[in-house]
């Protein structure tokens, strides 16, 4: 749900980043908050276990500049991973504008995958989403690994709209920011057709 | 997405909920109040404001109610209209207001739980109006018409500016 502030000339978009658990979606967001000068960014919250896994939430704000004298800002949400945070998972997708699905591209973790994404399809169903409209875009993460999986094979395998898709190495940020800013630009073409 | 959960405020029902939250801050003596978005955005304030870091408290409140209201459906109430969280010297009072806002009231020794859950329902009935206001004018638009969007008419030009540092 965009959020169109008259009074302060804002306009907030929420964009969640979703996939298996240890994909790299947190260390997606760490990317971009290490990336951002001061003043386009707010605090990067992480609601972690002590373990250093997502519990709840990351979260984190940026200022994209403006439009039309409109600020634009954008509020990037990633969800815990693992199974069994389903409930988290749904309640963090209320009210998203674009999910950027982040794919661990290494052999093993490939059921995880499509698990993940129809857990996405599911639950965004459940808020009244539908994928195959959202704006979405698709990241294969941890390509620097020696057992990913063949960009194209993950494509042919994980593909769901013909999204735009993105090769990374969140750690180094290779990838990061191509993909936000794909899910952004979908976001704000989306807004124009309302 | 079109969906009809959007919320566009103007400049008139942003300048009246500045109003109500002034006065319920000034009536239960708070330090400071906000007005938040089910998603995590703030609509407005009043009290206080500077001191906190406003985006984060916004987004954790409204993950807090959102979390709290999955419980209330866990074991079957429909919500959990009222939240308090006690602190040593600051308490916070957390409230829904017509179904779609969050009441954050942030207060301290100078106040009492009593008088803000007093202070808290009388305003949100006020601003229960201005939010029924709003969603008319949303889906009216301020003349009568529907609203254009400011972002009917950007180009992809305008959209690659953004990202062009």
């Amino acid at each position: 749900m965009t959020f169109i502030n008259y009074a302060s000339k804002e306009i907030n978009c929420k964009i969640v980043y979703y996939g298996p658990g240890l994909g790299g979606k947190t260390t997606n967001l760490q990317y971009i908050y290490s990336k951002t000068s001061p003043e386009a960014k707010g605090k990067m919250i992480s609601l972690a276990t002590e373990a250093d896994r997502t519990l709840f939430f990351d979260f984190l704000p940026l200022d994209l500049g403006t439009i039309r004298g409109f600020t634009t800002r954008f509020h990037l949400y990633t969800v815990p991973g693992q199974v069994f945070y389903d409930a988290s998972r749904k309640l963090i997708l209320k009210g998203v504008d674009g999910v950027v699905f982040v794919a661990d591209s290494q052999e093993e973790r490939m059921e995880a995958n499509i698990e993940s994404i129809r857990n996405l399809e599911q639950n965004l169903k459940e808020h009244g989403f539908d994928l195959q409209a959202i704006p979405y875009a698709l990241q294969f993460n941890k390509r620097d690994l020696p057992n990913a999986v063949p960009a194209d094979e993950m494509y042919r395998i994980l593909n769901y709209k013909r999204e735009p898709t993105f090769e990374a190495v969140a750690t180094t940020g290779i990838g990061v920011f191509d993909t936000l800013k794909a899910v952004a630009k979908l976001i704000l073409i989306e807004l124009r057709k309302k | 997405m079109g969906s009809p959960a959007d919320l566009v405020l103007y400049q008139e029902e942003f300048q009246r909920l500045e109003e109500a939250l002034k006065r319920l801050r000034q009536e239960a003596n708070a330090r400071a109040v906000f007005l938040i978005d089910k998603n995590g955005q703030q609509i407005a304030a009043a009290g206080d404001v500077g001191q906190f870091d406003v985006t984060s408290l916004a987004s954790l409140t409204a993950g807090n109610v959102a979390a709290t209201d999955g419980l209330a459906k866990l074991i079957g109430e429909r919500e959990f209209s009222v939240l308090f969280h006690e602190g040593q010297r600051d308490h916070i009072h957390i409230s829904i207001v017509a179904k779609r806002a969050i009441l954050l009231v942030i207060f301290d020794e100078r106040s009492s739980l009593g008088l803000v859950r007093l202070r808290v329902k009388r305003s949100s009935a006020e601003m229960e109006k201005i939010f029924e206001a709003m969603q008319q004018k949303s889906e009216r638009g301020p003349g009568g018409h529907p609203p254009a969007s400011p972002f009917a008419e950007i180009t992809d030009e305008d959209i690659d500016a953004l990202f062009s540092e």
